[in-house]
């Protein structure tokens, strides 16, 4: 199954692009400040609609969908990670049950099941405000995971944890994958699109810049021309470190 | 159901008939019988107590509402500028002398809410967003606010000033069924207009974007929450005045027995909104104050200004 974006333009944000994204991997979208990549996502989420172009989902239009349908199918995590209230960690993980009208005991499991995905059983009953940074983050994500959505589309997940809960995460992530759902993700740090992602997206002044796999998307040639930084990869493959 | 809907519903049962009884005339049920009781139960205090429930049950769980809308512990319905729109659209009823004609008044306020509630919907409505959507509310309240000021500056005659002065106050004293059948099938639907977004209010705790990515469509939720509003607020006007601070105060009590979701403090802010104003109003009945009872509206703004300032105090204590 494939998320497209057909020709997608946004009046100064987006210009004419094309991408095919394959559920079963972890695309990564990357790219300087201001590069459009969060916009690129929440277009892919159905949450924008594009000026001209489509994204479709399946050869369907997102626009044609209805919003509970689109709802279930793709999952989307924003950057702000903001909760109004100061939810329980399975009452939040609740919330992405909204969207199905299924039992109570469906919704339970499929809750269960997204809290222990995220490994997060023993923090269940605790509110919001005694988690750390890197417990919340993956609260925010089970949320999206109990919807069960065959995409899950995330806006810098990995921002603000230390290195060891980024690892965890990506492993998650990776995981969901290969379970054959689609993971797109934003991400700042190139070593991690490099190691981990099955596909990348570089954006440059709302165009696509460069896009496949990651040795081939980020060479130094396409960081010289979009970071402006002489830079050079080292190490082995699934380990690699940018040295400047 | 859940606890504080049991205890709130065991609350009630109690306090519903003990406020029949309460009054400048105490009926003690086991003592000697007092002249004309049954008419001073079934047409006086009845229809007052049930008048309570109704728009206690209203602005408690609009109070919720619009908390969970706004994603702001301190949102109150009266954001919307409902409320003083109603409010201007029965002072002007008094402006023109048509008040003194059954049903006059609350078609006004009526009117009122609805002009509000129509220009909420063209200034917010196609876009949804909610920053926009509140600025549109205090516009609404301050116009709603001066044109009252304009219509008592230039009222009529005294007489016609000092009942807008009165009524503005907000109480339940003299009324009757006739505002029971005119408030409680309004309200109702608002309550029900409000059940069906409590799903949508859920989504919004985690910001509009999560929200709309869960299946929630923004525009839809501000229809239905400015006609909820709307017939709770634009409905409790017409027939009690300005009544404040409930649906501010009456969350802030039952959300710390919930699991804080919007929807599962509706049905508790209902109950105890309700409760709360039968209590109060059994209060300004029986409390002894020359020159007549004291006004509902006085009373719970009286009581509601300290606990709003409890609330900032409280905030501005997180926020350290």
């Amino acid at each position: 199954m494939m998320l497209e974006a057909l020709g997608v333009s946004i009046p100064h944000r987006l210009h004419g692009v094309t991408a095919q994204l394959r559920a079963g991997g972890v695309t990564a979208i990357v790219g300087p400040n201001g590069a459009g990549k969060s916009t690129l996502l929440a277009t892919l989420a159905g949450l924008i609609e594009p000026g001209t172009g489509t994204v479709t989902l399946a050869s369907q239009p997102l626009a044609q969908m209805l919003a509970q349908e689109r709802a279930r199918r793709i999952g989307y995590l924003p950057q702000s990670g903001e909760v109004a209230w100061n939810l329980a960690v399975r009452t939040l993980v609740g919330l992405g049950r909204l969207p199905h009208r299924a039992s109570p005991a469906e919704d339970a499991e499929a809750v269960a099941q997204a809290i222990a995905t995220m490994q997060l059983e023993p923090l269940a009953d605790r509110a919001l405000s005694t988690l750390s940074g890197g417990e919340r983050a993956r609260a925010l994500l089970a949320r999206v995971l109990a919807t069960q959505p065959h995409w899950i589309l995330a806006d810098e997940p990995l921002a603000a944890l230390d290195l060891a809960h980024q690892q965890a995460l990506i492993r998650a992530l990776r995981g969901l994958a290969e379970e054959g759902r689609g993971v797109v993700l934003v991400i700042h740090d190139l070593a991690l699109a490099m190691n981990h992602a099955d596909h990348v997206v570089v954006l440059d002044s709302g165009r696509i810049a460069a896009q496949g796999k990651p040795r081939d998307a980020l060479s130094q040639e396409v960081i010289a021309r979009v970071w402006n930084l002489d830079a050079r990869w080292l190490g082995e493959p699934g380990h690699m470190a940018l040295a400047m | 159901m859940t606890r504080p809907v049991i205890l709130l519903l065991a609350a009630l049962a109690i306090a519903l008939p003990l406020s029949l009884l309460a009054g400048q005339v105490w009926i003690d049920p086991f003592g000697a019988p007092v002249p004309n009781a049954t008419a001073i139960l079934m047409e006086l205090r009845l229809p007052r107590a049930l008048l309570a429930l109704t728009l206690g049950a209203g602005l408690g769980a609009a109070g919720a509402a619009m908390q969970g809308y706004l994603r702001n512990p301190l949102a109150d319905p009266g954001l919307f500028g409902i409320a003083p729109a109603a409010a201007l659209g029965a002072v002007l009823s008094f402006y023109t002398g048509y008040e003194t004609q059954a049903l006059t008044l609350p078609l006004f306020a009526l009117t009122g809410a609805a002009g509000a509630m129509a220009l909420l919907a063209l200034i917010a409505g196609r876009s949804g967003g909610i920053a926009l959507f509140t600025l549109a509310g205090m516009m609404i309240a301050s116009l709603a606010g001066a044109m009252t000021s304009l219509a008592i500056s230039l009222s009529p005659n005294p007489f016609a000033l000092s009942e807008i002065v009165t009524w503005l106050m907000g109480a339940l004293a003299d009324r009757g069924w006739h505002e029971v059948r005119l408030a409680a099938p309004l309200t109702v639907l608002g309550l029900a207009a409000l059940w069906r977004a409590a799903p949508a209010l859920d989504a919004l705790a985690l910001g509009e974007a999560a929200a709309r990515s869960l299946g929630v469509e923004p525009a839809r939720l501000l229809g239905i929450m400015i006609v909820a509003i709307g017939l709770i607020v634009g409905s409790g006007v017409a027939v009690a005045g300005m009544i404040g601070f409930v649906g501010l105060m009456v969350p802030h009590f039952v959300r710390p027995f919930t699991d804080q979701r919007p929807s599962a403090t509706l049905l508790p802010s209902a109950l105890a909104g309700a409760l709360l104003l039968l209590v109060a109003d059994c209060l300004c009945r029986v409390l002894p104050l020359q020159g007549g009872e004291l006004r509902l509206g006085i009373a719970l703004s009286l009581a509601g200004a300290p606990f709003f300032l409890r609330l900032l105090l409280k905030l501005r204590r997180e926020l350290a």
